[in-house]
Formats: structure tokens, sequence, C-alpha cells
């Protein structure tokens, strides 16, 4: 659906305005974002930084379209989520977004070639492409001869591995992940990390990662600092390779 | 996403919980069962004693005085040989007639003795009912006018007095007297609880001496058709209420009594089966709180399927489709056991079971709509789980 403005690859991975979330906590409204603007271009490599409770986490379910602003404009990929209904931003986050999660969230009883394929599934694409291309996303995490077996079978890293190519599988133009190093000691972060810089050098994915660790931070090429619902720092320490011509001007 | 891949995944739902499962589907088996079973019962009952009144002859009247009904109580007869002379006139054809007059009298051969119900019947009895003979002969005009000391005697009465010898042309003593046996029944079984086989018949008028009345208990007739029927019992009983205005006479054929005791019959079934449609139903209440479990057991994997793009039907099918699984299958394994069940029933016991098409067709229907009744509401829950707050469940 979002496919008509990638062309020229104008249109950035998001693009928020004056961004505002509230919940309502028995009665006692709770401002988790306050007016936030922020543009990610296709092919960025950013970093999203804050202590818990300043509204990162939120920021990271807005832009994963899991949630709906309560103010603002979201545009991603281009499109105005407020225009979508469930059903289409369920699609929007099918064909748009992989997920990495701290806590990897696999299906435990489930071979990793199956969970690889999950996505896949609820776009209707047929069973034997899915295992195609679940094989694939699984071997380019280096994982191709663990097609079988189930996530309880396996370490950390590697579970996180098979979380990675889930959110391949499925050519998103932005990889979300939400703390992707927090469940893993520092081979297997190192690791994950190497998977997620190589991701976004050789296809030009997008990669947005919610951290609190500042060596984790430090590797990616755009450091949002969030703090009391509110872009606190925005820096530049390298210029994405694939794309930004500009895209600064924060 | 498809049905087949929904099918899919709710297979293996259920197969990973397989013991949960297991428990689920047994109180839809159990239901399922129930209703089969019962209704096969039930049925084959029903079947039985239609087979019962069927087998007393094709086309029968019987003509008895008083008020036939339900708990109304029975009426001293007033009818004598007269008036079955008179009902042989209205009827036309004298050998479509026949009489009854019964008493229960001890018969003894030598030392053995029994108890039997002695009928006094003439020549004509044979062409209205189906009383087949297995040995000799039936009494004739001539022993009914002449008062003969003769009788046929039922299968078990023959039996028990006795046993192996052919008893045809032996003496037994029916009250004291001495009767001469001229033939013996085939086993016919019973009908309403009379054990036919337990009659000893003698002619109408030897048996009015012995037992000292002169009063009959009923009169037959046999229609030649089934169209024949309703004229002709119209006729009989308009005949007898016009010889006799102070009483009252009723004529109940076969039809009336298959139609009674059909519908009794009928509704204890169906009372039954509704006994177990209830346990069916309370096996629906049980998959829908396993299924709300289930949902709530796994609220992360939800969370993770919507950020992956499921739609909120998709969930909601997911859910649905494992619950209608569950009574299905428990529905198919509920036929199998309840067909097996009736037909152990059929072979251990008396009781006759009939299993019936329709009562599979709806036990199954009732189990998967069960499953989709008691499924929405787990289903749409899951369906609508906010994905942010399922993902973070624990």
């Amino acid at each position: 659906m979002t496919r008509e403005t990638h062309e020229g690859g104008a249109a950035p991975a998001f693009e928020a305005i004056g961004l505002t979330r509230s919940y309502d906590l028995e009665g006692v409204s709770v401002d988790a974002l306050r007016g936030v603007d922020l543009r990610i271009d296709q092919g960025e490599f950013v970093a999203i930084l804050g202590p818990s409770g300043s509204g990162k986490s939120t920021l990271m379910h807005l832009l994963g379209c899991l949630d709906r602003p309560t103010s603002g404009v979201l545009r991603v990929g281009g499109v105005d989520v407020a225009t979508l209904d469930d059903t289409r931003l369920a699609e929007l986050r099918n064909e748009t977004i992989g997920f990495v999660f701290q806590s990897f969230h696999l299906l435990a009883r489930t071979p990793a070639l199956d969970n690889v394929a999950l996505p896949l599934v609820y776009r209707g694409v047929a069973r034997s492409e899915r295992r195609a291309r679940a094989q694939k996303a699984l071997e380019a995490v280096g994982l191709g001869h663990r097609l079988g077996h189930r996530p309880s079978q396996m370490s950390g890293g590697e579970q996180q591995r098979v979380a990675i190519a889930r959110a391949l599988v499925g050519d998103p133009k932005v990889v979300l992940a939400d703390e992707p190093t927090g469940n893993l000691d520092t081979r297997n972060g190192d690791e994950v990390m190497a998977l997620l810089e190589g991701l976004n050098a050789d296809s030009g994915v997008a990669v947005v990662l919610v951290t609190h660790e500042p060596d984790v931070a430090a590797r990616a090429h755009r450091q949002i600092h969030v703090r009391d619902g509110l872009i606190e720092r925005d820096t530049r320490t390298r210029t994405a390779p694939a794309a930004a011509s500009e895209g600064d001007g924060k | 996403m498809r049905t087949a891949e929904a099918l899919r995944m709710a297979l293996e739902a259920l197969r990973v919980n397989r013991l949960r499962s297991t428990l689920t589907m047994l109180g839809v088996i159990i239901g399922v069962l129930a209703v089969v079973i019962l209704v096969a019962i039930g049925t084959g009952a029903k079947n039985a004693v239609e087979s019962e009144i069927a087998g007393l002859g094709s086309n029968i009247i019987l003509v008895v005085p008083g008020q036939v009904g339900l708990g109304a109580a029975p009426t001293q007869s007033r009818l004598d040989l007269s008036d079955v002379a008179y009902v042989r006139r209205v009827v036309g054809d004298p050998s479509k007639v026949t009489v009854a007059v019964n008493s229960g009298e001890p018969v003894r051969v030598g030392r053995a003795e029994v108890f039997a119900t002695l009928t006094g019947t003439d020549e004509n009895m044979p062409n209205i009912f189906d009383r087949p003979l297995r040995r000799g002969r039936y009494m004739s005009a001539t022993d009914v006018d002449t008062r003969r000391r003769v009788a046929v005697l039922g299968s078990e009465v023959a039996a028990k007095l006795f046993g192996d010898v052919d008893p045809v042309g032996r003496q037994v003593t029916i009250s004291g007297v001495r009767f001469r046996v001229i033939g013996v029944y085939e086993t016919v079984g019973s009908t309403f609880g009379v054990a036919r086989d337990q009659e000893v018949h003698v002619p109408v008028t030897t048996a009015q001496r012995l037992i000292g009345l002169l009063r009959i208990n009923g009169i037959a007739v046999g229609a030649t058709g089934p169209d024949e029927i309703e004229p002709l019992q119209r006729k009989v009983v308009a005949a007898l209420d016009a010889r006799y205005p102070d009483e009252k006479f009723s004529a109940v054929t076969q039809t009336q009594l298959l139609g009674t005791i059909g519908t009794v019959l009928s509704m204890l079934t169906g009372v039954l089966a509704a006994i177990a449609g209830i346990s069916l139903l309370v096996g629906g209440v049980g998959v829908s709180n396993i299924m709300l479990v289930s949902v709530r057991e796994r609220t992360k994997e939800i969370g993770l399927r919507k950020a992956l793009g499921a739609r909120q039907r998709d969930v909601l099918w997911q859910f649905l489709i494992e619950a209608v699984l569950l009574t299905t299958i428990g529905g198919a394994i509920g036929i199998v056991a309840g067909v097996g069940g009736a037909l152990l029933v059929q072979a251990v016991s008396p009781v006759p079971a009939a299993i019936t098409w329709w009562s599979i067709v709806l036990a199954f229907g009732v189990s998967v709509g069960v499953g989709v009744f008691f499924g929405v509401a787990p289903a749409r829950r899951a369906g609508r789980l906010d994905p942010v707050v399922a993902l973070r469940a624990e």
C-alpha cells in the first residue's frame, strides 16, 4: 500500500509532527509523549535513548503502528496512520515493519522455520514459498542449520537471531528493535548488533532501536534522546550510507 | 489468512495442549454419546412396541364395553354371545368376528402346575389374529358348538407342563376339569405385558361354563383392508350403541394404539434427548471456559501475532476454529462411542436399540454449533486485544 510513495525514495520512513500520547490511568491523565517532531529517513540507523518512563517505549509503539497517537500526525512511509482502520494498520505493520523484541517473543513450541514464516502467513503467501523465504532469512542470520529446532532448544543469542530473521522475512522498510540486546550477554549482543548493522548497510533497511545502553546506541548513526515525553537531543554521528541527502534540521 | 492455515494453527494448538484439549472434549463427547445412546434406546423401544402391535395381525378392531382411555376404569362387561351373533350380522362376514373371555386359572398335568390365562374364543380367532400353530389344530366350530373340553396351549404353557413331550392328544386339568390338548401355538412373545405364550385357548362356550359366567370380555373384528377399518369401526360401535342405548362401547384399532403409544414413546425419547442435550450444553460451557483461559494464557502470543500483521479477524478466526475443532472432534468421537454404546446395550440387555441417522446428524450439528456459540466470546476477546498491552503481558 505504500509502494507508490517509495519510488523516488522521497517519502521518509517516519514523519511525526506534534505527536502526543496520553494514558488514562484510573481517571488521571498521564502524558507519555508531549509533542514530538521527528523525521527518520529510509536507510537510517537510529538509536532512541532515554531512562525508563521517558516515553521511548511509547514512541516505539507509535512508530510500530501498535498504538495510535492521541494527537499530532504520524506518517509511516508517507501514509498518515490516522486514515487507516485497524485492519489496514495491521497490513501496514505486516508489510512495512519488522519487529525485534527484548524477550524475543517467539512461539516456544513451534520450529524456527515456522516462527520466521509467521508474518508471511498473514500476508497470504503460499506455504511452500513461505518456507523457502523463511529458510533464506534463517540462512542470512547464520541459522541455516537449525531450521527445525524449537526456540526452547536454542540459546538466547540464537533465539534473537531467529527473531531478526522473522523481522526480515517480509522485506520490511524498517526494523524496529526494542532493547534487542537487553537479554543477551556481550558476545551475543555484539552478534545481534552486527546483524542489524549489516542489514542496514546491505539492504538499506532503516533500523530504529530503543536502548538504554550507550555502547549499543553508539553503534547507530544517529542518537535521539528522549526525556519526559519530549526529544531532548538528536545527534547524528555518521551519515546514513544509503539515503539522507539532508534530513537534519532538528 | 486462509482457512487451511487457521485450521493448521488450531490443530497445532490443540496438539500442544493435549491433556487439556482431551478433557475439554470429554464434556462434548459425553453429551453427544448420551444423545445418541438415549435416542437409540428410545427409538428401539418404540419400534419394539410397534412391532408387537403389528404382530397381532392386520386390520384388527377390538370392541370392548365402556370408554377406553388412560385413567378410565375398566367397565364390567354386559356383552354375551348373542351380542357376538348380532355383531356378526352387522359385519356381514361371520368368519371375521371372534370373541374373548379371559380368566386366570391353574393348569395341571400330573404334578406339574402352571397358572395360565384361560381364554375362551372360537374357530374364527385365527382369521383375525396372527397365531400360527406349532403342532396339532385350531379349535373347530363343532368344538365351540358342542362345548368340547379341548385346549390349544401357548408355547410356554406347553413347555412347562410337558417339556419335550408332544402334548397333542394328552390331558390337562384346568380348574379341576380335564381337557384334551388339540394344538400348541408358536411362540409369539408378549403384547403390552400380556404374555401371550402363557395363554390356554378353549372354546368360548366351554370357558363360560368353567368360569361360571355368561359374559364375554370383548369382540374382535377383522377388516378386509386398511381403508375399511374406520367405517367398520364406526358401524359396529353405532350398532352396539343402538342395541344398548344406556351403555357405552369403544372400538380400538391397531392404528390408534400405535398412534397413542407412539406419541408417548416419542415424547419419552424427546425428553431423554433433551436431558442429554443439556449435558452437551454443559460441555459447551466447558469449551467456552477453557477457551477463555487459553486466550488469557496466550495473550503474549496474540500480541505478537498482531504485531506481525495479524488482523483482528485473523486472531478471532484462529480461536474460533480452535473451539469448533474441539467440539467437532469431540462430537465425532461421541458419535462413534454412542453407536458402539447403543450396540453394546442391545447386545447385553433386552433393551432394543435403533440408531437413527437424525440423532447422529443432530448431535453432530449441535456440537459444531456449540463450538461456534461458545467459541465466539473468547475468540472476540482475543481478536480485540490491544497489541501493546498484550505484548507486555506476562
